[in-house]
Parts: C-alpha cells; sequence; structure tokens
C-alpha cells in the first residue's frame, strides 16, 4: 500500500530532503523493522528446536531435499521480479506483465510447497501443540508465509494495474518498491532454511 | 549584573519548602521500623551485604540530589525575570560540559567496582551450608528438608549463624521468595532451578512473602521463618521426623482418609501421601496456615474447611460443601497432629 | 500535494469533501487535526486510567480493606498500568509530533497523510478493543509485563485482549513512527539542515527509530502468548520444556526501550520551553541531541535491569548493571544542560514553565532511584516492591506527564488561538506538583518497608499504614489538579483572550504562522538560515551580546491570501474503514468465531484495497 500511499503523498520525489523518495525510505524504515520481527522468532525457534518433550525431532521430521527445491523456487522468483522491474522501465509491458505473472505464479508454488509440508508434518504427528519445537517451526514458517502471501496478493495488484494500464515507465516506483518487499521475504527465507533445516540439531 | 540578593518569587517558595520537606519525610520514615522493613535492619551476613551497598548509593545518590536540586532551584530563583535584566546569550560551554560528563561517569565507575564484587561474591555457595528445596505453588511455601527427611510448609525453620542454601523449585507459575531482613529476594521459576542462600544471626521469627505477581492471591502467599540456636532447631528436627501419632479410629481421621482430603495432602505414616497440597504431618505445630496468613486455631480452621477460595481468594483447595458435623470431627483431628 | 504519476480514473468512493463537522473529523487528513484527536482521546483515557489509579489508592488507603476483591484490584492496576503507557503517554506524545513536527521543519504535512489518519484510527480502534474486555467477561488480570507462564494460565479471555488489543495499538504505533521517521528525514525546509533542527524534532526522530525497532520484538511475544492462549501451542508451557523467561527477554528488549520513547518527547518539549522562557538558545546544542541519541542507543543494552531476580547468573546481573548505571551519563549531560540554558537568563516563570522546571527537578529523583535499582545486590532486596513503583512515577509522572503538560501550555495558543489561564495554570502546577510528592514520595518509604507491589491488601501491623493514606491522599490531590486543568480549558475558551502569532516571543518556526495555523501551515515554505531561525528573524546580536529587535515579528506572509492554490491531500474515508476491521478480526479470534474473523480481515483488506486505488486530490481542481 505504502507505494500508493506515496504516489499521493510525494508528488516530486527528486525533492526530497535526503533525495530518496519518500515512500522508498518508508519501506527501507519497514523492512528495518521486519528484520527485528524475523530475528525474534528466529531466536525462539534456535531457543527450543532441540526443546522436543514429546512427538518427533526436527532432524526425523525435515525433508532437506523436498525444503531445498521449494526454496530454490523462491529464489528464481526473486530473478523473475528484477526481469520485471527491467521491463517496466523500458517500457516494455506485455513483458512486465509476464514477469509479474511468473513472479507470483512462482511464489504460489512456494506456498503451495509449504501447505504440503505442514499437512505431511501434522499426519507424521508435528503439530502446533506438539512440542515448543513445533510451536516454534509453524509460527515462524508460517509467519513468513503469510509474509510471501501478502506479497503475491501485492504481485496480482501490480498485474491489475498493468492491464488497466496504470503501470507506466514514467512512474516505476509501485514496481520497484513491492519488489523491494519481495526480495526482502526471499533473503529472510535464506536465513530461515539455513537456521531451521542446515544447521545440525544435538538430537 | 545585579547582585541583590536571591529570595524566592512569591511563586516559588512552595517549590523550596517542599523539596525540603520531601527530604525530611524521607529521613525521618527510614526510621520507623516494620516487621519486613530492611532499611538499616539485616539480620544476617547476607542481607547485611546488600544493606552496606544501598548505604553507600544512597548517600551518592542523596549527595547528588541535594547538589542538583539545589543548583536548579538557585538557578529559577536567581535569574529570574527583573527590570533591567540582560539574557546572556552564550550557546555553551565545552569546558564545563566535558567536566559534567566526566564527573558521573567517574561517580559510577566508582560505585561499580563494590556492586560487581558483591555480585560476585553473593553468588557463590557459602561452606558448610544446609540444604534445603523450597517448591512454590499457588498460593502456599513447601519446604522439603531432604537429607532430614522433613517435609513442611510456610514455615520455615532454620539453625542460626548457619547459611542456609535454598533450592528453589517451580511449580506452576512464577513466585519470589523474600525475607527480608534475612536476604534479598529470588524468583522461584517453573522448569529452572535457582538458588538463594539466607541467614539468621540471632534467634527469632522474620517475616516474608511472595514478590512475584502470581494471580489472585499474590498478597496471601507469605510466609515466615524460624531462626533457633542449634540445639532448638535439633529438636524440631526430631520431632518433624516422628510420623503423625494419629488415632485412625476417630471420626476425623476417617473423613480425610476416606474423604477428598487424602487426594491432595500426605500424612507421614498413614497412606496419604498426596502433594498438591502441603503436606499435613505435623499440621498442629505450625502456628499458621494457608501461606501463613491465619493463625491455627479452632473458628480460622472452621471456617477455611467451611469454604477455602472465599478466605483465601483464588485459592486450589476448594469448597467441599462439608456439613458442620464433619467440619468439626476434620478441625479436631487436624488439631491433633502435633 | 497529490500525485501527477497517477491519471485521472474512479476510486471505490469518491473522496469526501467535508471538511468541518464529524465528518470532517472522521476523514481529516490534516497532521493538525490529527493531532487534536489524539490529544483529546489521550486525555479521555488519561482520566479512565487515572480512575483506576484513584480506586486502586481507595483500595490500599487501609489495611485489610474491601473496596475491591484481589481479582477487580488485579485487573484495575493492569489496565491503569497498560492505559496510561499504551493509551495516555505514547499517544499524547504522538498528538503533539503531529502537530508540530511538519510545522517546526517547515513542511505542509507528513510524509504520508492518510497513514497518518490510520493510525490514529486503529489506535482508536485498539483502545476500544481493550476496554470492551471489561464489559466482556473481564479486563487482563497479569500485570502490563503480563510475565508468562501465568498470563498463559489466567482463567477467562483478560490475556487474550492483552496479546491482541496490545497487538493493534502496535500497528497503530508502527506505522506512526514509519511516517515520523519518513517526514522528518525527508521533508525539511530548504535549508534546515539536522544541526539546525529543534531538539524536540531530533528526539521525536530517536523516539520515532525506537519505535519501529522495539514494536516487532512486543509484537513475537505477543503472538506467541496469543498463539499459546488461543491455539494451545506451546511457547511458554513449562511442562513442554517452554522457558518462562523468553518473554522477559523479548518484553523487556521492547520494554527498555520503551521507557525511553516514554520520554524522550517530553525531554524535547523541555529542551523548547526552557529556551524560550530563558530568553536563551540552549546551552549545548550538539551535546544534548547526541545524549538523546546515546539514550537511544544505550536502552537496547539495558533490559535485563528488570530480571535481576530471575537468575540469569552473576556474569549477566555484573554486565546489565553496569550498562544500566551508565545511561545515567548522557541523562545527565541533559539536565546539566537544560541547568545550563537558565543560568544567566532572564526566566520568565509561566505555567509551561514551571511544569518544565517541575520535570527536570522531579526526574533527577526518578533517574536517582533508577541508579539505586542498577545496584543488582541492593535490587534485589528493592525490586518489586513499591521502591519501584516510586521509582517509574517519578520519572513517567514527574517526568513524562509534567512535560506534555508544559507543551500543551506552551503551545496551546498556537493550536487554538487563545491562551489558557496563566493564574489557574499556576493553580494546576502547584496543585499537581504536590498531589504528586504526596502520592509516590511516600512510595519509596513503603517499598524500603518492604511493601510489595501488586497486593491487593495488606494486613494491619506492617507498619504501612501512614504511607499508603497520604499516598492515597495524595492521588485525589492530582485528581483535583486534573480537575482545576479542565476548568483551565473551560474559563480560558469562554474568556477567549487573543494569542497573536507568537505570546511567547519565542524562536522555533511554528510561532512565525498565525494561530491557529492554517490548513496549509506555511503561505511559502521558508528558507531556513539558521538553528532557531524565528528568532534570529526577529533579533540580532549586538557586539556585547544582547539580543535586539530588528522588526516587529508577527507571521510572515499577508493572512487574507487563503492559499487556495496550494495543493493539499483531501480527505479520506479508508483509513477509518480500514482500522475498523481489526478489532473484529480480535474478537472473532478470542471467541472462535471464524466467520467474524473473516469478515473482519476482508473488511480491512477491501479498505486498504480501496486507500490504494482512492483517487488523487487532483480532480478536485
Ligand atoms: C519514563 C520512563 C523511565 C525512565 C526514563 C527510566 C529511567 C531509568 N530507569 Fe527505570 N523503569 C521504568 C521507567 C523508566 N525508567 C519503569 C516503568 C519501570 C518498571 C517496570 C515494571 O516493573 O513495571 C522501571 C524499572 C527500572 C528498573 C528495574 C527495577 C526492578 O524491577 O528491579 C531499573 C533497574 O535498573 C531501572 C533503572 C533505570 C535507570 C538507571 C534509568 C536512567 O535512565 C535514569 C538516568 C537519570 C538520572 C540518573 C538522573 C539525572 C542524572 C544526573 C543528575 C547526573 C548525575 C547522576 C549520577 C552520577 C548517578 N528502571
Ligand atoms: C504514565 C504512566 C502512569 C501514570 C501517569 C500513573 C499515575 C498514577 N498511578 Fe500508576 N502505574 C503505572 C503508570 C502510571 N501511573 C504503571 C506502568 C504501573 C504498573 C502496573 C503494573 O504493575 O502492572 C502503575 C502502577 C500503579 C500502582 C501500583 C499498583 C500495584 O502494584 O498494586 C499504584 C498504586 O498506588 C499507582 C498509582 C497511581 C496514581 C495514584 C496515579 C495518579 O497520578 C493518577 C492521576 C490521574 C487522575 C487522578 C485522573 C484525573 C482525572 C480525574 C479523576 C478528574 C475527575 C473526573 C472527571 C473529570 C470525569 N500506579
Ligand atoms: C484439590 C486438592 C485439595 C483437596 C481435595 C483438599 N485440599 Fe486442603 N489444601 C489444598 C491446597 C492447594 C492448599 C493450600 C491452599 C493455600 O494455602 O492457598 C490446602 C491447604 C489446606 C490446609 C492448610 C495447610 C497449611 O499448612 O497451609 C489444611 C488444614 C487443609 N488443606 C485441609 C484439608 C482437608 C481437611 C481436606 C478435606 C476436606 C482438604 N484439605 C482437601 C488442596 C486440597
Ligand atoms: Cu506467589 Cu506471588
Ligand atoms: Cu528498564
Amino acid at each position: 500500500m505504502a507505494t500508493h500511499e506515496a504516489a499521493v503523498a510525494a508528488p516530486h520525489e527528486h525533492h526530497t530532503s535526503t533525495g530518496i523518495d519518500n515512500a522508498k525510505l518508508a519501506m527501507w524504515t519497514f523492512l528495518g523493522s521486519e528484520c527485528l520481527f524475523f530475528g525474534s522468532f528466529i531466536s525462539t525457534y534456535l531457543l527450543y528446536r532441540n526443546r522436543v518433550h514429546s512427538g518427533p525431532t526436527p532432524h526425523e521430521i525435515y525433508d532437506i531435499p523436498y525444503t531445498s527445491v521449494s526454496s530454490f523456487v523462491l529464489l528464481m522468483s526473486s530473478l523473475t521480479m528484477v526481469l520485471a522491474l527491467a521491463a517496466i522501465q523500458r517500457g516494455d509491458h506485455r513483458a512486465v506483465r509476464s514477469w509479474l505473472l511468473a513472479t507470483a505464479m512462482l511464489g504460489t508454488v512456494f506456498i503451495g510447497g509449504q501447505i504440503y509440508e505442514f499437512t505431511t508434518f501434522v499426519e507424521e504427528g508435528l503439530t502446533l501443540t506438539t512440542s515448543t519445537f513445533g510451536s516454534a517451526f509453524f509460527v515462524l514458517t508460517g509467519f513468513h508465509g503469510a509474509h510471501v502471501t501478502v506479497g503475491i496478493l501485492m504481485l496480482l495488484t501490480l498485474y491489475g494495474m498493468s492491464l488497466s494500464g496504470r503501470l507506466t515507465e514514467k512512474d516505476t516506483r509501485p514496481v520497484e518498491y513491492i519488489g523491494l518487499y519481495w526480495h526482502f521475504v526471499d533473503i529472510v527465507w535464506i536465513i530461515i532454511f539455513t537456521v531451521i533445516y542446515l544447521v545440525p540439531t544435538n538430537s | 549584573m545585579d547582585r541583590t540578593r536571591a529570595r524566592p518569587p512569591r511563586d516559588l517558595r512552595p517549590l523550596v519548602i517542599l523539596l525540603v520537606a520531601l527530604c525530611a519525610v524521607a529521613l525521618a520514615g527510614c526510621e520507623s521500623s516494620a516487621p519486613q522493613d530492611f532499611l538499616n535492619h539485616p539480620e544476617g551476613p547476607i542481607a547485611r551485604k546488600q544493606d552496606g551497598l544501598w548505604d553507600l548509593v544512597f548517600a551518592v545518590a542523596v549527595a547528588i540530589f541535594v547538589i542538583v536540586e539545589s543548583l536548579l532551584v538557585y538557578t529559577v530563583v536567581r535569574f529570574r525575570q527583573k527590570p533591567g535584566r540582560q539574557a546572556a546569550q552564550f550557546h555553551g560551554n565545552t569546558k564545563v560540559e566535558i567536566i559534567l560528563t566526566l564527573v558521573p561517569s567517574l561517580i559510577l565507575a566508582a560505585i561499580a567496582v563494590p556492586t560487581v564484587k558483591t555480585i560476585f561474591e553473593l553468588a557463590e555457595e557459602p561452606p558448610g551450608a544446609m540444604q534445603v528445596t523450597v517448591t512454590a505453588r499457588q498460593f502456599w511455601w513447601e519446604y522439603r528438608y531432604e537429607d532430614q527427611q522433613v517435609v513442611t510448609a510456610n514455615e520455615l525453620h532454620i539453625p542460626v549463624d548457619t547459611p542456609i542454601r535454598l533450592r528453589l523449585e517451580g511449580a506452576d507459575v512464577i513466585h519470589s521468595f523474600w525475607v527480608p531482613r534475612l536476604a534479598g529476594k529470588q524468583d522461584v521459576v517453573p522448569g529452572r532451578i535457582n538458588f538463594l542462600t539466607i541467614e539468621a544471626d540471632d534467634p527469632g521469627e522474620y517475616l516474608g512473602q511472595c514478590t512475584e505477581f502470581c494471580g489472585a492471591s499474590h498478597a496471601n502467599m507469605r510466609l515466615r521463618v524460624y531462626a533457633h540456636e542449634q540445639k532448638d532447631f535439633d529438636r524440631w528436627l526430631a520431632d518433624q521426623q516422628k510420623p503423625a501419632d494419629v488415632d485412625l479410629a476417630s471420626r476425623g481421621a476417617d473423613l480425610f482418609m476416606n474423604g477428598t482430603c487424602v487426594n491432595c495432602h500426605a500424612i507421614g505414616g498413614t497412606d496419604a501421601a498426596a502433594r498438591t497440597g502441603p503436606d499435613l504431618t505435623h499440621f498442629a505445630s505450625r502456628n499458621t496456615f494457608a501461606g501463613a496468613m491465619f493463625d491455627t486455631n479452632r473458628e480460622n480452621l472452621v471456617s477455611w474447611l467451611a469454604d477455602p477460595p472465599a478466605m483465601k481468594p483464588g485459592s486450589l483447595m476448594p469448597d467441599y460443601g462439608l456439613s458442620n458435623e464433619e467440619i468439626d470431627a476434620l478441625v479436631e483431628f487436624l488439631l491433633s497432629l502435633e | 500535494m497529490a500525485t501527477a504519476a497517477l491519471p485521472r480514473r474512479r476510486g471505490l468512493l469518491a473522496r469526501p469533501t467535508a471538511k468541518t463537522g464529524v465528518w470532517g473529523w472522521i476523514t481529516t487528513v490534516d497532521h493538525k487535526k490529527i493531532g487534536i484527536l489524539y490529544g483529546v482521546t489521550a486525555f479521555i483515557f488519561f482520566i479512565l486510567g487515572g480512575l483506576e489509579a484513584v480506586v486502586v489508592r481507595l483500595q490500599l488507603a487501609r489495611p485489610d480493606s474491601t473496596v475491591l476483591d484481589a481479582e477487580m484490584y488485579n485487573q484495575f492496576f493492569t489496565m491503569h498500568g497498560l492505559t496510561m503507557i499504551f493509551l495516555v503517554i505514547m499517544p499524547m506524545g504522538v498528538a503533539l509530533m503531529n502537530y508540530f513536527i511538519p510545522i517546526m521543519i517547515g513542511a505542509r504535512d507528513v510524509a504520508f497523510p492518510r497513514l497518518n489518519a490510520f493510525s490514529y484510527w486503529v489506535f482508536v480502534a485498539g483502545g476500544i478493543f481493550l476496554y470492551s474486555s471489561f464489559f466482556l467477561g473481564g479486563a487482563p488480570s497479569g500485570g502490563w509485563f503480563g510475565y508468562a507462564p501465568l498470563s498463559r494460565q489466567l482463567p477467562g479471555n483478560g490475556m487474550d485482549y492483552y496479546s491482541i488489543g496490545l497487538q493493534i495499538l502496535g500497528i497503530a504505533s508502527l506505522a506512526g513512527a514509519i511516517n515520523f521517521v519518513v517526514t522528518i528525514l525527508n521533508m525539511r525546509a530548504p535549508g534546515m539542515s539536522f544541526m539546525k533542527m529543534p531538539v524536540f524534532i531530533w528526539m521525536s526522530l530517536v523516539t520515532s527509530f525506537l519505535l519501529v525497532f522495539a514494536m516487532p520484538v512486543i509484537a513475537v511475544a505477543l503472538f506467541q502468548l496469543m498463539f499459546d492462549r488461543v491455539y494451545e501451542a506451546n511457547f511458554f508451557n513449562p511442562a513442554a520444556g517452554g522457558d518462562p523467561l523468553l518473554w522477559q527477554h523479548l518484553f523487556w528488549v521492547f520494554g527498555h526501550p520503551e521507557v525511553y520513547i516514554l520520554i524522550l518527547p517530553a525531554m524535547g518539549i523541555v529542551s523548547e520551553v526552557l529556551p524560550t522562557f530563558s530568553r536563551k538558545p540552549i546551552f549545548g546544542y550538539a551535546a544534548i541531541v547526541f545524549a538523546g541519541i546515546a539514550i537511544g542507543f544505550m536502552g537496547w543494552g539495558v533490559w535485563a535491569h528488570h530480571m535481576f531476580v530471575a537468575g540469569l547468573g552473576p556474569v549477566a546481573n555484573a554486565a546489565f548493571a553496569i550498562s544500566t548505571m551508565f545511561i545515567a551519563v548522557p541523562t545527565g549531560v541533559k539536565i546539566f544542560n537544560w541547568v545550563g540554558t537558565m543560568w544567566k537568563g532572564s526566566l520568565r516563570i509561566t505555567a509551561p514553565f514551571l511544569f518544565a522546571v517541575g520535570f527536570v527537578a522531579m526526574f533527577v529523583i526518578g533517574g536517582l532511584s533508577g541508579v539505586t535499582h542498577a545496584i543488582v545486590p541492593s535490587d534485589t532486596q528493592q525490586t518489586d516492591t513499591y521502591y519501584i513503583v516510586a521509582h517509574f512515577h517519578y520519572v513517567l509522572f514527574g517526568g513524562a506527564i509534567f512535560g506534555i503538560f508544559s507543551g500543551l501550555y506552551y503551545w496551546w495558543p498556537k493550536i487554538f488561538g487563545w491562551t489558557l489561564s496563566e493564574g489557574i495554570g499556576k493553580l494546576h502546577f502547584w496543585l499537581m506538583f504536590i498531589g504528586f510528592n504526596l502520592a509516590f514520595g511516600p512510595m519509596h518509604i513503603l517499598g524500603l518497608q518492604g511493601m510489595p507491589r501488586r497486593i491487593y491488601t495488606y494486613p494491619d501491623g506492617m507498619g504501612w499504614n501512614i504511607w499508603n493514606l497520604v499516598s492515597t491522599a495524595g492521588a485525589l490531590v492530582i485528581a483535583l489538579a486534573t480537575l482545576v486543568f479542565l476548568v483551565n480549558v473551560v474559563v480560558s475558551k469562554a474568556r477567549r483572550q487573543e494569542a497573536g502569532d507568537d505570546p511567547w516571543d519565542a524562536r522555533t518556526l511554528e510561532w512565525s504562522i498565525p494561530s491557529p495555523p492554517p490548513e496549509y501551515n506555511f503561505l511559502e515554505v521558508p528558507e531556513v538560515k539558521q538553528r532557531d531561525d524565528w528568532w534570529h528573524r526577529k533579533y540580532v546580536e549586538t557586539p556585547h551580546g544582547a539580543p535586539a529587535r530588528v522588526f516587529a515579528g508577527g507571521a510572515d506572509g499577508d493572512h487574507d491570501d487563503d492559499g487556495h492554490d496550494i495543493h493539499l491531500p483531501s480527505p479520506s474515508y479508508f483509513p477509518a474503514l480500514s482500522a475498523i476491521g481489526l478489532p473484529v478480526l480480535g474478537w472473532g479470534t478470542i471467541y472462535y468465531n471464524t466467520p467474524m474473523m473473516i469478515a473482519g480481515g476482508l473488511w480491512t483488506l477491501l479498505a486498504l484495497f480501496g486507500w490504494a486505488f482512492e483517487p488523487s486530490a487532483e480532480e478536485h481542481h
């Protein structure tokens, strides 16, 4: 939303005291806040991942190859996002649309993968209520999934804007800033993936 | 610059008076005595260490308070608007500012040294300490003398001049064990084990209470420490180690053993062994009950058994709608548990 | 101020046009109106939180009294703490920031006017949601820092309202903070470099950054608590290995920066008021600014001083004791520089000045007691006693509240165009000053006499009776003082003594424009040449350092130009609309009412979309 807010609030982005566009600054500030949000959840996970009083332990349940694939999918979506931005800057609207759609698709695939992972975990007996590990895992990855979903919504909004000709090379900021958010969410996933799946647990 | 004596203008006099009054009140207050007053009332080496630090810091704080506040009042009174007074237009004074940054830093550094020293001193386990395990529950205390095979509640008995190493075990929520005149407090955290050392110089009764908010009856989760000369303490131990001599034939015993009571309370030497509630083996030997809240006497017990939560909000011992006859019998029985 | 980037188009709802009346207030995006809304709402909550406190005091006035039963008492002191911190001091600060940040940096509005309105309405929604608990089966009763596992186990829905209510309020704070950060960094008038910004702006900037980084941390803690309570997660369930200290760490990593969030705006206010009434520039501007920044940074390294008896071990305790003590240094710098500002000045003893001096005098007491808490061994005696309660009321009331009243008396004429009565104002100050010290001074003694906090009653014979009685009397005096303030407003409004543009002969930009300021603030955006620009436009320094008046002062630009050609964002329904969904979502979550959850969520989502595609103001021209 911030993007459009800015469109209304900051007509002359070249006039801001810092030279940085308001909405861009706002997005960066927001992402700074997000760092502490995920930081706190990740710390919680690190504290709890070895406390399994009941139910499966991390290494019993994680399917690392599977998650690596979905992680790779999400990583690729950053690439398509970059291409979308390049396209809008060229003013190549057909390309913009296809890249935006591609990014949203990849994101959706990732979410689908996460839903599948969650269901299998539940079947294998790991739920939010099984253990502190379970709580920490589901809430951390769940909130990341929520962020991806919001991102997908914003991408589809961009797609709609493009269709109705509201997305022009004269103002590429909407794509740019939603892109910022998207890349951030991807990077956070890389960290989560490393911390959760790759760092060995002592069980 | 005019040299007129600085007299408080009408609208500032209250300020001066008040600040003076404040200090006076504070000092007056410190002298008053109260059973849980730890200020200037350390009754053991640990509390004394903590009180020593307090005295130091309090002195420093009062000094700074007096200096800063009088400087403030002086400035306000001295430089208030007067016909012909011009405000001097200066933007700062680097030298003064540096000094006023360094001085506090040095003062604090000076305080930090004994602080850190004492922190570590108090942390280590004193040699020859006696061990007692304390379990805090909503809203009462259980004390287990593991080595001596004694379990009691709410009233802790200790020998004088012996450091007591309390092993604090949490059960339900966080509580905090505090006997002001013997030592500072220590939280009792579920899932963790904390330690606290207390020690008393002289025999006597020391009041304390739970100081971490723990629910409805946090205010009623009090405790007592009785310090005895070693020989008296040994006698107390000996008595507590005896199994309860209960007349199981009595009506009260029958109600207790075949009623609900046995589901939560233990009585040594009988098959009542539940730990949900306080151990009652030598209940009648305790001066108080229910979190050291009520004196142990007939009418208190009668109203307790009639409806515990009514006497002690949120108490986890429910009301069993006992008949007066049953209550009397039970009280009779409880009071027989010397 | 509207974009040229997006072409004309239809929105979900046409933009509202009413600028007056109820709708004018509901749909406003004017930072000044929003500031006033914040102020009024926060003051209403001050009365509520105060009345709760008064009832608490009545209960404690005498031993074994029965004004409140245990359960009610716990609800009252918890809601009192939550109200005062989250619904009074924070929004009061935001109120003044909202009104004056743009004006003091020479801007026509905040960076994101609608986001600003959104913050306000979400704050209102959060407040209403939290208070609705009183009528829906009981308010939170776990204390304002809701320690787990108690907060997880307390029966009823009180703590659910706590976890979700604070979450909603957090959204408001975060949105507001981001808005202020961008506004201050980006919207400064030409020439307003960082070291020319008023100290109030600097403190607002630090506060906003603290909010940006502190809010997400408590958000996480609150989510975990919510999942524990509503969906049986195990974050704080000891039986499943949950660690109660996790909550304490998360809460205080937020909580300590939070206390500086509460005090820094007040410090900024005092740094504006003292120079004006001393007719001197602030003493050591750079030092005061950097001290503020230093406090902001150090505030992150001391949180565990709230956990000295939790069992962190000697190493952690020692480290946090030291870091805590040294926060006294930058704070001391401020204190001394305020005194230096008055030194050799020509002090006009006015109501705002008295409140500012009262702030300095009382904050020093609270600060010093704070340092005594940092001494771990003696803090193990003090913690969770009334000695702590005394400390934080001296910094929160003697600090924040006095500072805010100072700001209200100082800026009132600018906001409303008429001045508050000085006479009643001084009466207000002295009553409040006396009542305050009567109420909270004795709490030091009570604490040292071993009276724990959060006890709904105490037996006779503990030696606590006298001082509790005195404290209660003090609370009533404070109530009276507050009434006097309300009387002052009514009387002064009736008397309506015109303020003029610059009643205090002040120093900063807000006084260069009419009172009350026009919607567009500045006819033409000012060109800032130096610190205290407005003062230096009025005065030059004669060789021997005395100020000499250069021109008659008064607002620049002629008032009869209504500035109709200045584009301002037009009002909008969407901020208020999108806020409504959140409490609905909250209630739905608490009562496992999925349709309600979906309704609330969708409502907010739709409103946000409507907001995103709202036609710009352009079309009115
Ligand atoms: C406005 C809010 C505010 C502010 C500004 C402060 C400021 C400080 N606080 Fe306070 N504090 C609270 C709000 C605040 N606090 C609250 C709400 C709680 C209770 C939470 C709860 O449990 O409910 C609390 C609790 C609290 C504790 C925990 C006590 C306990 O529970 O055991 C501690 C411990 O160290 C502490 C310390 C400090 C210190 C060192 C400062 C310092 O910043 C103070 C610095 C200022 C000065 C020192 C005075 C001026 C300086 C000079 C004149 C220079 C010379 C001075 C020296 C050389 C010493 N505070
Ligand atoms: C800014 C913060 C702030 C402020 C201003 C206050 C103000 C007051 N506080 Fe508060 N207090 C806290 C923050 C604050 N408090 C916090 C954080 C806690 C910790 C809670 C916890 O432990 O979880 C606390 C706890 C606390 C306690 C400890 C409770 C306990 O531990 O058991 C007490 C006890 O006396 C108390 C008293 C008061 C009193 C008498 C006032 C007075 O100053 C109130 C003055 C205001 C009024 C009296 C209202 C004025 C209006 C009127 C009455 C006018 C008449 C009405 C109409 C016009 C309709 N407070
Ligand atoms: C559900 C468990 C439970 C049952 C059943 C129960 N109690 Fe209790 N009892 C408790 C708890 C818990 C306490 C501690 C209450 C407090 O101090 O808050 C307690 C306290 C007491 C005390 C005070 C002990 C002390 O020293 O503080 C007595 C006496 C007592 N119970 C007697 C009885 C009798 C007699 C019965 C049978 C009618 C009974 N209890 C049944 C749980 C129970
Ligand atoms: Cu147990 Cu408070
Ligand atoms: Cu703190």
